[in-house]
């Protein structure tokens, strides 16, 4: 018995409320405790991947009931990756955490925790109910922490963010108990084996399950036009917490992939072509609507939302090509822009923090340790541009060589090609801003009435979360610098993908085999 | 490998000038400098393979095989030349630069901007791979943004460096597209094989796809016309800058990529038509443009775009001669305009104004300085005997025999008008600055300058005499290896000197040089009229250009992103119901075939109420009590509905969970206004009730087709009945099914719920503090308080209720696997009998009642769960594998205990009831702890406002406390 696949899940769920019951009053624990927690699930993540390389597809059973009638994990190769993204992720943001947003509410690092028990917990399960139940998870864990801190304006964002997200759940609900009624299952291999033999009477329904399915996973991903939560949210929560967030619109994407390599694309038969095609068309558009929203935006931090927002676009360009190569190019991006746009998030904190009553606006007003954060988000919008020689750079590269092979390649070209233009506008246009024209007033010098709040932004700390930017920034370099091993691993991963026959023996043969 | 290292040594070393100016501004120099001087020896090293032996060294490593992309170096003849130039006058422009920085610049910066950008632009012309040079490309571009905009306090600076980003870098986007097709066409992004495909490519149907795209990207570095504008703004940037990037490296980067990929690209009607179109053009608006600028580095930046054009013009003549000429003339410009733009920063540092019209008579103050600008300006006039005559002559001699559209007049004509601008913004500059009489309201103390600033100048002057004296030593080897190098053959035979007999080339730069002087003489006139001229000021219309975008960017985003939470949620209903109506008009279906049940009265009256309250709450949802208690009905007709089709569970679930959030959700309404204003315009309203009704009409729709079907397929729920008994211990199958079957689900559900009684806490603690305290505290509540807050009577009832309700709750508990009830249920049974002590008492007296924190009951529970499912795993079972068995215990005093069951379950079950209560309670504590902040809250000491018992015992007991 491999008890690795539920460690993911088992060890926040029990970290979590070991926080909130025990060292709830000490940050100083809490912070030990749940860093600890973090290392240990990038440790677990690191496992898993090497578990998973060999090609092998593992199931757990819970409950020691068989699949389809127990709730199973299923690790492949995109589950354990997914995971340890997740795992790096949290380390990235703990680490910034720590160096004082932890401190400006209650209970961070347990909502934390069940946040990525939620976020794991989907990456492995291979049920859908069950996925719904970490979507449920996630949503209310990253509920808490979007209004983390408090404020008036993130009340408002967060009621936005989590009415429209509870209608996203109901229509889950719907979606399944529709799909549940058609093939009377709720596995997710079960579902693929069954859902060609859908009889005509039946396939119109069946065709709305599924759809419905479709909306909540793109709407947790924000493809346009199901974006609506994202801008205001990402912009308005802490944005350590923001950058958090960037995995959860990875699951998405994650559960889209999933949904759609497995049971609609071979095993779908009539409903191979179900919602695909919607899907190029609404990536484009939420490409155009995040260049444009960056070019737009009159923040920061609301740049780096729809900068995340483009990067969804580009992403799904590729992956909604459903060819193999382009879907792994698509993964690469995937791992790119999560941490890119974390980290973009987190250098702009740093200048947020430093520059009370101006925020991350654009009016020009000089703060300590100037110089030093304008090279940090040069290089961080720079990254997330896509510029060379950047991770991003690569990816968008990749996509664009295989996009080549489709009919309307000229147009996706110029989509993505023009919108990097518009965003490096965007962005280089801020950028001078922020942190040029400041220094045009005059060198950061604090007059007498402002000289608490300067001592306050001065001392800021620079080490810690500059030490968490570069962890992520080490990462995208790793991804940089040694492409091939990673897109082998990936092309490795989207051949399990496009083998749907190999995940449902695996997750169904036990139940056969005891004669079920 | 060295050949790596060549781009790599200034790419790493570019953090040593940013760590060692700590050290001082030599040591900065020295760490800059040394990179550089390494790098170009090992390029020199390379110079007798290339030159002599006719070899190219070259290197390769795979990176993303997969798409073609390695790193991959060569150095041949072309490149070998450019790398020189880029490292030759780098190091010169590092040593001149320590002089010219002031001692407030930032020189770390300075330098470590300055070594990247090397690297990039030795990249550029080293790499084998055209991925890899767009790759360089881009780097050049922001580094040289940076480079601009290094004086950031200065809004030129800033302008300028954003509109050379934007340029550039957006011209490199299409230079990628550009270099990606023609990969794709040629099969290989290796430049070497590349540029020996030329039918495959030039057959393509994307011949001429590719060669604009590449063009885009080549004109926007290289200054071309309409994309000229940004040079002149780029010079906002220290003067070092401009001569080492704006004049002899990365401008010539476009041309570097025409010249590399000449041999594919070139033909007689569209490369010439398009390419040596542009390039006359910009030569001529250059040099007319130049003529009439006042700031002297105004005047180099035009200048070099109109050299930039003949460059691109001669390239586009598609001859081998004419690319002998380019190549030629790309070595000349390199020496005597980095000279000439040194001599500018001199004249600015010394003089401290680089304005024509506030200058003259220097020659006199600095003599040294005076006799570097006339040779380097006298060369760029193509005054003989310097280089800039030599490649100036062979350029008119190519032009004078080129036909444009069968007309042999068109090009000489306009080259030779050129020309003449030419020799006369070089007249201009010379004479201009240095001659006439000694001014006395110089803003500085002209003087010469230290050697740091004049030596490096001169020595690019001793080349430009060099060459021009002795082509055929110097020179002539040299062009033509690399003139081979471009063309991929045999160099044509030329042979440079400085008299060819009098040709064509000979009257034509006679004309030049006579007119030339003309329009100096002229010039006052010349002037005026000019001044008169309308003209476009491409930085009005760039930024004219980037505000329309931007504004349209934000109209656009401004309506789609409004901040209505009405039209992200209609957007999110609409879409889902557009996709599902579309999916189910894309496939077939049948009505089902289920007979019916019968319609009774109870079914019908029950109907109505559940609709008709449904109706009530549309109808008057602005008065939220009126609609909250509607939506009670809802929710206790849901519940027998749940009875009606045998539900016992979930009916039970439904009523308690009914009621404790009734309870939640009127301890919220307390604070919230109790009627909200009407929030939208009339036709939202009606679009929103379409929505609404097309919603219901295909949810209603989708359930009775769903509920009149029987299904085909077998459902796993026949297991689920069959093993509940035998595999989970149980019989209430529902039980079973949500702690042993579907536990893992449960466990899920109760983590969330802990995790929402975490959240209120922390969402409910951000608002005790700050602004919106001090707006609660004064807060007036907007009904009429009852005078009874706490009646004797209700506290006396929940008190005796309280024992009995958590007896039923351990009796809906223990029951639960296999009767209707369990944990959850029993939770919300206790939980509803605590929030009645609440509501009886006050907050503040229970509060002080409660002796374990609702936090570590949430956090028990989810662990209690746990650990049931951990002990499975200690067996080495799946987590949550239940264990169930029965005991007989012996008979004791004669009472016969029965059949003891216990099921792991249970302790599960134990663990969703705690979590339950502390989620719930922690929630309801947090809310009315919201009541005893307002400001006219009275928190109450003891159990009752009237308790005869107090009374009692006052009378009875002296008064200790």
């Amino acid at each position: 018995m491999n008890h690795l696949l539920i460690l993911p899940i088992l060890f926040p769920a029990i970290i979590a409320p070991l926080l909130a019951m025990a060292v709830r009053h000490d940050i100083v624990l809490a912070r030990v405790f749940s860093f600890a927690a973090t290392l240990g699930l990038v440790l677990l993540g690191c496992l898993l991947m090497w578990t998973a390389s060999d090609g092998q597809i593992r199931v757990y059973e819970l409950g020691a009931w068989k699949a389809p009638y127990g709730i199973v994990l299923v690790l492949d190769r995109l589950s354990a990756l997914m995971v340890l993204l997740t795992a790096c992720l949290a380390t990235v943001v703990q680490l910034y955490a720590m160096s004082g947003w932890d401190r400006r509410g209650h209970h961070f690092y347990s909502m934390f925790h069940v946040l990525l028990m939620g976020v794991n917990g989907a990456f492995l399960t291979g049920d859908l109910f069950n996925l719904f139940v970490f979507f449920e998870l996630l949503l209310i864990a990253s509920y808490g922490l979007m209004v983390h801190g408090g404020g008036p304006a993130r009340f408002k964002a967060g009621l936005q963010y989590i009415s429209i997200n509870l209608i996203g759940s109901v229509i889950f609900l719907m979606g399944l108990g529709t799909i549940y009624g058609v093939t009377g299952t709720l596995n997710m291999a079960h579902f693929a084996e069954r859902i060609s033999q859908v009889p005509e009477s039946d396939q119109a329904i069946m065709a709305v399950g599924a759809s419905l399915l479709l909306v909540v996973f793109c709407m947790k991903a924000a493809l346009v036009p199901l974006h609506f939560w994202l801008p205001a949210t990402y912009s308005n929560a802490p944005p350590p917490v923001a950058a958090l967030f960037s995995i959860m619109s990875k699951v998405g994407v994650y559960a889209l992939i999933r949904f759609s390599d497995l049971s609609l694309l071979q095993q779908g038969g009539p409903f191979a072509g179900l919602g695909t095609q919607w899907l190029m068309p609404c990536a484009v558009l939420t490409l155009v609507v995040g260049a444009v929203g960056v070019l737009a935006a009159r923040s920061l931090s609301l740049q780096a939302s729809f900068a995340g927002i483009a990067s969804i676009g580009t992403m799904l360009i590729a992956i909604g090509l459903y060819t193999p190569e382009a879907q792994a190019a698509g993964l690469y991006y995937m791992l790119h822009s999560t941490l890119a746009v974390a980290a973009l998030f987190l250098v702009i904190d740093m200048v947020i923090v430093r520059r009370p009553g101006a925020g991350d606006g654009f009016d020009p007003k000089p703060f300590p340790n100037q110089g030093f954060l304008a090279a940090f988000f040069f290089v961080a919008a720079l990254i997330v541009v896509g510029l060379p020689p950047s991770s991003g750079f690569l990816g968008k590269l990749q996509i664009l060589h295989h996009l080549k092979s489709t009919d309307d390649w000229p147009m996706l070209w110029a989509a993505i090609l023009v919108a990097s233009f518009v965003t490096l506008l965007g962005f280089s246009q801020a950028g001078s801003f922020v942190f040029w024209k400041s220094s045009a007033d005059k060198k950061y010098s604090p007059t007498v009435g402002e000289e608490r709040q300067a001592t306050e932004c001065e001392s800021q700390p620079l080490a810690l979360p500059a030490t968490a930017v570069g962890m992520a920034w080490a990462l995208l370099v790793l991804l940089t610098v040694f492409p091939s091993p990673v897109m082998n691993y990936l092309e490795a991963t989207v051949a399990q993908l496009f083998d749907p026959q190999q995940y449902i023996n695996a997750v169904l043969e036990p139940a056969k085999k005891a004669g079920l | 490998m060295n050949i790596a290292l060549i781009v790599l040594l200034p790419l790493l070393g570019s953090v040593l000038p940013a760590l060692m100016i700590r050290s001082g501004r030599n040591s900065c120099v020295a760490s800059a400098a040394v990179p550089s001087f390494l790098a170009f020896s090992l390029l020199l090293t390379h110079v007798p393979a290339v030159f002599y032996f006719g070899t190219t060294p070259k290197v390769s490593w795979p990176w993303l095989a997969s798409i073609g992309l390695h790193v991959e170096f060569w150095v041949d003849g072309l490149g070998l030349l450019f790398a020189t130039l880029i490292l030759g006058i780098g190091l010169l422009i590092l040593i001149y630069a320590r002089s010219y920085l002031a001692a407030e610049d930032p020189m770390g910066n300075f330098y470590c901007y300055l070594l990247i950008f090397q690297a990039a632009m030795v990249g550029i012309v080293l790499s084998d791979n055209v991925i890899l040079l767009m790759m360089f490309w881009e780097l050049t571009s922001l580094s040289s943004f940076l480079l601009i905009g290094f004086w950031s306090h200065l809004p030129a600076g800033r302008q300028g460096a954003r509109m050379a980003l934007t340029v550039t870098g957006g011209g490199g986007l299409a230079l990628l597209a550009g270099v990606l097709l023609l990969g794709q066409v040629a099969d290989t992004y290796r430049i070497s094989e590349i540029i020996t495909r030329r039918e495959l490519i030039q057959s393509s149907e994307w011949y001429p796809t590719i060669l604009m795209l590449i063009l885009v990207g080549c004109f926007t570095k290289s200054a071309q016309f309409p994309f000229h504008f940004w040079l002149p703004r780029a010079m906002a940037a220290p003067t070092p800058v401009s001569a080492y990037l704006h004049s002899a490296t990365m401008v010539k980067a476009g041309l570097f990529l025409l010249a590399r990929l000449w041999p594919v690209l070139q033909n007689d009607h569209l490369w010439f038509y398009s390419v040596a179109s542009i390039g006359l053009l910009t030569m001529l608006i250059g040099a007319i443009i130049a003529l009439f600028q006042d700031d002297l580095k105004g005047l180099l930046a035009y200048s070099t775009i109109s050299h930039l054009g003949l460059i691109t013009m001669l390239l586009g003549f598609a001859t081998p001669v004419a690319v002998s000429a380019a190549v030629f003339h790309i070595i000349n410009h390199a020496t005597f305009k980095a000279a000439l733009f040194m001599n500018a920063g001199i004249v600015d540092h010394e003089a401290g104004t680089r304005d024509l019209k506030r200058l003259g008579g220097l020659m006199w103050l600095m003599p040294v300085t005076a006799l570097i600008a006339m040779v380097a300006a006298f060369s760029m006039a193509g005054l003989p005997p310097l280089n800039g005559y030599l490649s100036k002559e062979m350029m008119l001699e190519e032009a004078s025999h080129t036909k444009w559209m069968d007309s042999k007049q068109v090009i000489p004509t306009l080259v030779t008008i050129a020309a003449v601008f030419s020799v006369a913004y070089s007249f201009r500059y010379v004479f201009g600055v240095f001659a006439g009489r000694v001014r006395h309201d110089y803003p500085h103390h002209p003087h010469d300058p230290p050697p740091g600033l004049w030596w490096p100048p001169t020595l690019l002057i001793v080349f430009v005499i060099a060459i021009g004296l002795r082509p055929d030593i110097v020179a002539e080897s040299l062009v033509k290896s690399v003139t081979a190098a471009v063309i991929q053959d045999q160099a044509p035979d030329i042979h440079l000197k400085l008299w060819h007999g009098w040709t064509p080339a000979v009257t034509m730069s006679g004309i030049a040089v006579g007119g030339g002087v003309v329009l100096c003489l002229m010039y006052l006139l010349l002037r005026k009229v000019w001044d008169i001229l309308p003209r476009p000021d491409a930085k009005f219309l760039f930024d004219a250009l980037v505000a329309a975008l931007t504004r349209g960017c934000q109209l656009i985003n401004d309506f789609v992103h409004n901040g209505s939470q009405q039209r992200y949620i209609f957007m999110t209903i609409a879409t889902t119901i557009a996709l599902a109506g579309w999916a189910f008009a894309s496939y077939p279906w049948a009505l089902g075939e289920r007979p019916q049940n019968p319609i009774t009265a109870p079914l019908i009256v029950g109907w109505i109420l559940v609709i008709g309250s449904t109706m009530l709450v549309v109808i008057n949802y602005r008065n939220r009590l009126y609609a909250l208690i509607a939506l009670g009905v809802v929710g206790l007709f849901s519940s027998i509905g749940f009875v009606y089709v045998s539900g016992i569970d979930l009916a039970l679930t439904q009523v308690s969970v009914e009621v404790v959030t009734i309870i939640l959700m009127l301890l919220t309404l307390y604070f919230l206004p109790k009627h909200s204003q009407p929030e939208s315009l009339n036709w939202v309203r009606l679009r929103d009730a379409c929505l609404g009704i097309a919603a219901g009409i295909g949810m209603g729709g989708m359930s009775w087709l769903m509920m009149t079907r029987n299904w085909s397929m077998e459902s796993i729920q026949g297991y689920f009945l069959a093993n509940a008994k035998s595999g989970g211990g149980g019989t209430n199958v529902v039980n079973v099914i949500l702690v042993d079957f579907r536990g893992f689900d449960t466990f899920g559900e109760i983590t969330v719920l802990g995790c929402a009684g975490l959240a209120i806490f922390a969402m409910l603690e951000g608002l005790f503090r700050g602004k919106l305290l001090s707006k609660l505290q004064c807060w007036k509540p907007d009904v009429v308080k009852t005078a009874d807050r706490h009646p004797i009577l209700m506290v006396v009832v929940t008190r005796v209720l309280l024992p009995m309700a958590i007896l039923v709750g351990m009796f809906i508990f223990f029951r639960g696997h296999n009767l209707p009830g369990g944990g959850f249920i029993a939770a919300l049974i206790v939980s509803v009998s605590l929030i009645m002590q609440y509501m009886a008492s006050g907050f503040g007296w229970a509060a002080n009642q409660i002796r374990f924190k609702y936090h570590g009951l949430i956090g028990g529970g989810v662990l209690v769960a746990a650990a049931t499912g951990i002990g499975a795993m200690v067996g080495d079972r799946p987590f949550l594998t239940s264990w169930h068995d029965h005991w007989h215990p012996p008979k004791f005093m004669g009472i016969d205990f029965g059949d003891i069951e216990a099921a792991s379950a249970m302790a599960f079950d134990l663990g969703v009831f705690l979590t339950v209560i502390g989620a719930v309670m922690l929630a309801l504590a947090q809310f009315s702890k919201l009541g005893t902040l307002t400001a006219d809250s009275r928190v109450n000491q003891t159990p009752m406002d009237c308790d005869p018992s107090r009374s009692f015992s006052s009378q009875h007991h002296s008064p200790k406390h």
